[in-house]
């Protein structure tokens, strides 16, 4: 019963707000935002604990016809699922808060949408029900694309439109690939369970094809080469608070997917097709930071550095190595961290330029130290930079990719690690383009960050820090750990 | 002192985090507070290296001599574990020395010198957070913690080197010597999972254990100990990754001389030493060192010799003395390698900081050509720059003399190829001892050639500049006592304590040859004599320096630095900026984009055509619904 919390709060939290009167919204919104994190974190306190019953889940019938059950759970072995719950709820009352200098219009609308959002996350990684999972995924991109095409910049709708086009494209395959296992199912039952016992007893010939319908669908949410190109747009016209979700969450359903229902299920087609899912994350990692080397605007090198390390983490995924695979865990807990940090620097610098071109900023860091400091930190924990939690979840994939038993796996390691220094490249130069240099005209009129704006970044450094010395926090969570290995 | 090793790191990381958090509110005491941070860690350190020496009698056997400090479990997921643990040896303790001692000396003398800079709190900050790296990397009991410092070092240079970040050349800099030490750090990384994955460990005692008992082929060791050299090549300023430490001198003066001194550069010599059970059994890899640590000495030390900026010449100097170290780490003198390290220390943060002195006194002119008979002003720089200028050219009993000595006498002895080393590493010495004494003569003697203005304000740098200046140019006088070569009777000091921790290594390289005491003392007074004809050459040509004419040819090439940094500008950085601009266009915008816009429309325009499907008609409708089930179950049969 308790589970059910987590898709009620902002379920119901969202629809009420999206009636109350635009000016009540935000802290309405805040207060049902923390909420969540408090119920999230009692959840972690427990779970580290490792008592043995720890067990949360509700299971009842759904759509009895089909042997649909509305099923959530979250059991021992699930620290995925919970980092990303803990995840789902970190973000968005850092969100709220860091938006508070700076609301959106209707803020009924966004704020309700925004909930709605999170509810459908929470619903994705707690589902263990495959028809309920896949209805969870649509019901958390919705509101996603409302989102969108309501807020953001002048181009919004074509890419909110292409946005569509390939997600649909995704979710069509992976119901066509849901819709195929069920069939074979015994008595007709969507449960992770029998899904789990019927995909492994399929032959490797029917599992080598399927595979590709799940992991199309889950490659375009990461996304990875050549599935990506929806991502730079919709993040560079997006409000960047929808970014942040996107980019700190919901692409994460991607690589989430790929754990809880790809590879358990079907385990000889990813075993078949190891090679060529860490082939295309490679090509993702080395083609996106050369973009993003080339980049002027700051939105877009974000998104291209996002996409090369979420390149990485699927490299990781699939190396069939458990270190490799908690280290994925780790990163995809901490990319989410950063990456907010880093849309929260990006949502600030253009509420006060009004413009993403790295060449009409400089010389910042003579008028904001606050900023500044922040901008160096977070984007050194986004280039896995030791001393910050970049750095142990990298650490840990990239010896899982070095351990693989894939017969390419030095090639594969050496060309990962290239990133390690084009990343370095762009990113510094970003800095230096935004923050250094002269003070110029359209800059001089840069104010220190608010109170707020403090506060939200505050949180993510502080976060960046604690997690960088302490990994423990993490470690605890995936070191007795069953959900990786299928 | 010992089970209290963790404070050493403490001290500089509380003296970061205060000096950072209250930069606009300590004024003048953050470099007081910065400093005294240092100098705890420097008593407690002393501590430290004093019970180490009593550690020898007792721990005789392998591993004995060096004392595990954990701290806290920094991973540990059941497939990994790395402690935040410090591990104590006559290595590291005699590091920790160098480090917290002339880190010391640095930060006090930086307190006057960077006394008038706006930044002056962040100042601060910045150098204790090197500190603290530098103490990281070199206490760290594992690799991880090593690689945790590797990388804090980079950061801090790169904060440093851009202090001044308003002027885009300086982080420009900046950003150079970021990025090229990243591409070590990859070289780093990959011998560190090639260690991993073999041995599940990355603690030094477990993998000299594991190794040493010789579980693993040469081959893989050879290739492990390349990619560990690909790291050290990048921090310690070798080729081909060397051109970001001239670069580097954009940062404050006192910067330089940390980095080139006490810490940054010394991070490779390091932690080849600290890996020597693996290099001992990969004589190829150490063969590669040799060679790339003599061509940097030598194609640096040409460079060297025709720069006009003071810090470049020291620069390049630097990058030189790294080669020799190297060279001694590929002829498996791992002990000549620490000496020099030492007296490198010792002798370049004098020059460093004389140079500061000088550039402070001339309001920041760094050009040689516009100094001249700065020695009357300057009576105290001049001489501790001199001692500094004998002690690296090699003349005894200065502490450079020793040190290079010993490298070039391990050279010497190896194999077949060994006196040909020799002959270019004593060409590389003439050099040497020929572009400090072109920069002393230039810099203090001759006519003075600034301006009037210049001229008027020449004065000898406050007492807070010139005390470390002092203290410096004694050890430098004297730091050779350390390593005295044996023909003079007295023991090794350094030999002695750093036995027990490279005990496995030291025994006689395979390829060795003895030599005779008579001609031990032949080479060494070659050596000398190198030396006086390097200074003769420079007193000949700069004694009375008025103006140079431009350089031609070789000369010319020399002082455009051998076109390194155009090089790499044309062979890597365009074509990759290329080639992403051609991905972008080619595979992204025209690829990729035009295909999924494609089948957007393709999507659009075919449901404009089957809107007359819905026509209405009931049959039709389901005409249509047969077809799709007869289909799927086609399909079916088909396909399942």
């Amino acid at each position: 019963m308790l589970i059910l919390l987590f898709i009620l709060i902002p379920l119901v939290g969202g629809l009420i707000t999206l009636l109350l009167p635009a000016s009540k919204a935000s802290y309405t919104a805040i207060g049902i935002s923390l909420l969540q994190f408090v119920v999230s974190l009692l959840t972690y306190t427990v779970y580290v604990k490792q008592l043995p019953g720890f067990d949360l889940h509700w299971n009842v019938n759904w759509i009895p016809s089909l042997g649909a059950r509305f099923s959530l759970g979250l059991d021992n072995g699930d620290s995925l699922a919970l980092m990303m719950l803990m995840l789902n709820a970190l973000v968005f009352p850092i969100i709220f808060v860091s938006l508070l200098n700076k609301q959106p219009e209707r803020k009924n609308v966004f704020y309700g949408l925004m909930l709605l959002a999170q509810a459908g996350l929470s619903g994705v990684f707690l589902a263990k029900d495959a028809l309920l999972f896949y209805v969870c995924w649509e019901a958390a991109l919705i509101p996603v694309y409302f989102l969108s095409s309501l807020y953001g910049g002048p181009r919004r709708i074509p890419v909110t439109f292409k946005f569509f086009v390939y997600t649909f494209a995704g979710s069509l395959l992976m119901l066509v690939a849901i819709l195929l296992i069920y069939q074979q199912t015994p008595i007709h039952s969507f449960d992770w369970d029998s899904f789990v016992s019927v995909g492994r007893s399929m032959p490797a010939s029917s599992q080598n094809w399927i595979f590709w319908l799940m992991f199309v669908a889950f490659a375009i949410k990461m996304p990875i080469f050549p599935f990506h190109t929806w991502q730079p747009d919709a993040y560079e016209e997006s409000a960047t608070p929808v970014t942040i979700v996107l980019s700190a969450i919901m692409v994460k359903m991607g690589l989430f997917a790929v754990v809880r229902w790809l590879m358990p299920v079907l385990p000889l087609g990813c075993e078949r097709w190891m090679d060529w899912v860490t082939l295309l994350s490679v090509i993702s990692i080395v083609y996106a930071s050369c973009l993003a080397l080339v980049q002027t605007n700051i939105k877009r090198i974000i998104a291209y550095s996002s996409i090369a390390h979420i390149g990485l983490m699927c490299a990781a995924i699939f190396s069939h190595q458990l270190i490799g695979m908690q280290g994925a865990a780790i990163q995809m807990f901490n990319h989410g961290i950063i990456i907010t940090g880093m849309w929260l620097l990006v949502a600030i610098v253009e509420n006060r330029l009004h413009t993403q071109d790295i060449r009409e900023m400089g010389g910042i860091a003579k008028l904001s130290p606050w900023f500044t400091v922040s901008l160096v930190v977070a984007s050194l924990a986004n280039i896995g930079f030791q001393m910050t939690n970049g750095f142990v979840g990298e650490f840990m994939m990239f010896n899982g990719l070095f351990k693989s038993t894939s017969p390419y796996h030095i090639v594969f390691t050496v060309f990962a690690g290239t990133g390690i220094i084009v990343g370095a490249a762009y990113t510094l130069n970003m800095i230096q383009k935004v923050a250094y240099g002269d003070v110029k005209a359209n800059t001089s009129s840069f104010t220190e960050l608010s109170i707020n704006e403090k506060i939200g970044m505050g949180i993510i450094l502080l976060l960046i820090v604690v997690l960088g010395f302490y990994p423990k926090l993490l470690m605890d969570l995936i070191y007795v750990d069953q959900v990786f290995q299928p | 002192m010992i089970q209290v090793a963790w404070l050493v790191p403490l001290f500089p990381l509380l003296g970061f985090l205060i000096t950072g958090l209250g930069r606009n509110k300590l004024g003048a005491l953050s470099g007081w507070i910065a400093s005294f941070a240092v100098l705890a860690s420097f008593l407690v350190s002393l501590g430290i290296f004093l019970e180490v020496q009593h550690l020898h009698g007792e721990g005789e056997e392998g591993t004995g001599a060096s004392i595990i400090v954990p701290v806290y479990e920094y991973i540990n997921s059941g497939t990994m574990t790395a402690q935040i643990s410090f591990q104590i040896d006559a290595l590291s303790s005699l590091f920790l020395l160098v480090i917290t001692g002339i880190g010391f000396l640095i930060h006090i003398y930086s307190i006057s010198y960077m006394s008038h800079d706006d930044g002056y709190g962040k100042f601060f900050a910045y150098l204790n957070l090197f500190i603290f790296s530098m103490l990281l990397l070199v206490m760290g009991a594992n690799y991880v913690l090593m690689f945790v410092g590797w990388e804090g070092v980079g950061l801090c240079s790169y904060l440093l080197i851009g202090f001044w970040y308003k002027n885009t050349e300086y982080t420009n800099a900046a950003k150079k010597a970021f990025v090229m030490n990243r591409i070590g750090d990859l070289g780093f990384l990959i011998g560190i999972l090639m260690l991993f994955s073999k041995f599940n460990t990355l603690n030094f005692t477990d993998l000299q254990a594991a190794i040493s008992s010789g579980q693993i082929s040469v081959g893989y060791l050879t290739a492990v100990a390349l990619c560990f050299f690909i790291g050290a090549t990048g921090k310690s300023a070798q080729i081909p990754l060397f051109t970001w430490l001239p670069d580097a001198m954009a940062g404050p003066t006192p910067v330089s001389a940390l980095i080139h001194a006490a810490t940054m550069v010394t991070a490779g010599i390091y932690m080849i030493t600290r890996s020597h059970f693996i290099y001992t059994l990969a004589p190829v890899a150490q063969q590669v060192i040799l060679i790339i640590g003599l061509a940097t000495a030598l194609i640096a030390a040409t460079i060297a010799t025709m720069q006009n900026d003071i810090k470049k010449v020291l620069a390049y100097s630097t990058v030189s003395q790294l080669g020799f170290m190297f060279m001694a780490l590929g002829a498996g003198a791992y002990v000549a390698a620490v000496f020099h390290v030492v007296t490198h220390a010792f002798f370049k943060a004098l020059l460093f900081l004389g140079s500061g002195s000088v550039i402070h006194a001339m309001g920041g002119e760094q050009d040689i050509r516009k100094m001249g008979g700065l020695k009357s002003s300057m009576k105290i720089t001049y001489l501790t720059f001199l001692i500094g200028c004998v002690a690296i050219a090699g003349i005894p009993p200065l502490s450079g003399f020793f040190s290079k000595d010993e490298i070039l006498m391990s050279v010497f002895k190896l194999g077949q190829y060994g006196k040909i080393f020799w002959v270019l590493g004593m060409l590389t010495a003439l050099m040497t001892a020929y572009y400090m004494f072109r920069l002393l003569f230039v810099t203090f003697h001759g006519e003075f050639r600034g301006t009037a203005d210049q001229k008027h304000h020449l004065h000898e740098s406050p007492a807070l500049m010139t005390i470390p200046l002092v203290i410096l140019a004694l050890l430098s006088a004297f730091g050779g006592m350390l390593g005295l070569p044996s023909i003079t009777g007295t023991p090794h000091l350094l030999e002695e304590f750093l036995e027990p921790v490279l005990k496995t290594s030291l025994v006689a390289h395979p390829m060795v040859n003895a030599l005779s005491h008579s001609a031990e003392l032949t080479l060494m007074g070659l050596a000398v004599i190198i030396a006086v004809i390097g200074i003769s050459m420079g007193w000949f040509y700069y004694k009375k320096y008025n103006a140079d004419s431009e350089p031609k040819g070789l000369a010319k090439m020399a002082q455009d630095k051998w076109y390194f940094d155009e090089i790499y500008h044309a062979i890597i950085v365009k074509p990759l900026l290329v080639l992403s601009k051609l991905m972008e266009r080619w595979i992204e915008k025209s690829g990729i984009d035009a295909l999924v816009n494609g089948v957007g429309k393709l999507i659009q325009a075919s449901g404009d055509r089957l809107r007359y499907l819905q026509s209405g008609l009931v049959g039709f409708y389901l005409f249509m619904m047969v077809l799709g089930i007869i289909l799927l179950f086609a399909l079916q049969i088909w396909i399942l």
